[in-house]
């Protein structure tokens, strides 16, 4: 049995969906964050998946910006989770609500 | 592509410890989860010859980026931890048939439309995530993007020091 892309591709899928569940369902803004990690994750598989498919280095290219762009975001949002937590004391978003009034 | 004993386990130890991520309560362990997701993706890319891709998931991902949450979550000392919503079963539902709908039309209509190309010849596929065949690509064709992305992560550095900052009162 050989593994295609196609096994990949519905990985991806399955990982990728799984993060928007998390993003969606949990309240505590640090996992949300791991879950837009879980997602950004699950595009690089198939990045390199079709990389390695077409034979075209492009696309691992592409993941090594995803990943920088990765780290910064997570910087910047852990930073502003910290920010946060110094004001209100909490990290649960439904209860933060700077933007309401 | 090759192996797939090895995808198999990789991909269902990913996919149980992206679960374990979503329903564990504490955070702490929320990202150890991830961090086991992120070793299992790194093997993925070994399945798939892309060695430079491999290593640098563990020393970023794994490396940095798990070090900086783990240390943000020790740091917050968080006294009560916001447990789980109530999981609305009819949501998940709707969004998981949703899901399903779309990526089976999708799947329909890229079929219908003939958008995978064929693959390339095998040899080409062989020597395409190599570290030599990747860094010259990267230093000459991508070298502008390369550079601006320094600048972003400069930008990014200096930006959240400053506002994880404490204000000067």
């Amino acid at each position: 049995m050989e593994i295609t892309l196609n096994w990949y591709l519905t990985l991806s899928a399955l990982l990728f969906s799984m993060g928007v569940i998390g993003f969606l369902f949990r309240r505590n803004a640090i996992i949300m964050l791991m879950c837009v990690e879980l997602m950004l994750n699950s595009v690089n598989i198939t990045l390199v998946a079709f990389s390695q498919y077409l034979g075209d280095v492009s696309g691992q290219i592409l993941v090594f910006f995803v990943m920088s762009v990765a780290a910064a975001e997570a910087a910047v949002g852990l930073a502003l989770v910290i920010a946060i937590f110094r004001n209100k004391l909490t990290i649960d978003v439904t209860k933060i609500n700077l933007f309401k009034y | 592509m090759t192996a797939p004993i090895l995808f198999f386990v990789f991909a269902i130890v990913a996919l149980a410890a992206a679960l374990g991520m979503l329903i564990s309560k504490n955070p702490v362990s929320s990202a150890l989860w991830l961090i086991l997701n992120l070793f299992c993706v790194a093997g993925l890319y070994l399945t798939m010859n892309a060695e430079f891709i491999a290593v640098i998931q563990v020393l970023v991902y794994a490396g940095a980026i798990m070090v900086l949450f783990v240390f943000v979550i020790m740091l917050l000392n968080l006294a009560e931890l916001p447990d789980l919503k109530k999981v609305d079963w009819r949501r998940l539902t709707a969004y998981t048939v949703g899901m399903g709908l779309l990526s089976m039309l999708m799947y329909i209509t890229a079929s219908a439309l003939d958008l995978v190309p064929d693959p390339p010849s095998l040899e080409a596929a062989a020597n395409n995530g190599s570290v030599s065949h990747l860094a010259k690509v990267m230093f000459t064709q991508y070298a502008m993007p390369l550079e601006v992305i320094g600048i972003l992560l400069l930008a990014a550095t200096i930006g959240s020091v400053v506002i994880a900052k404490r204000k000067p009162v």
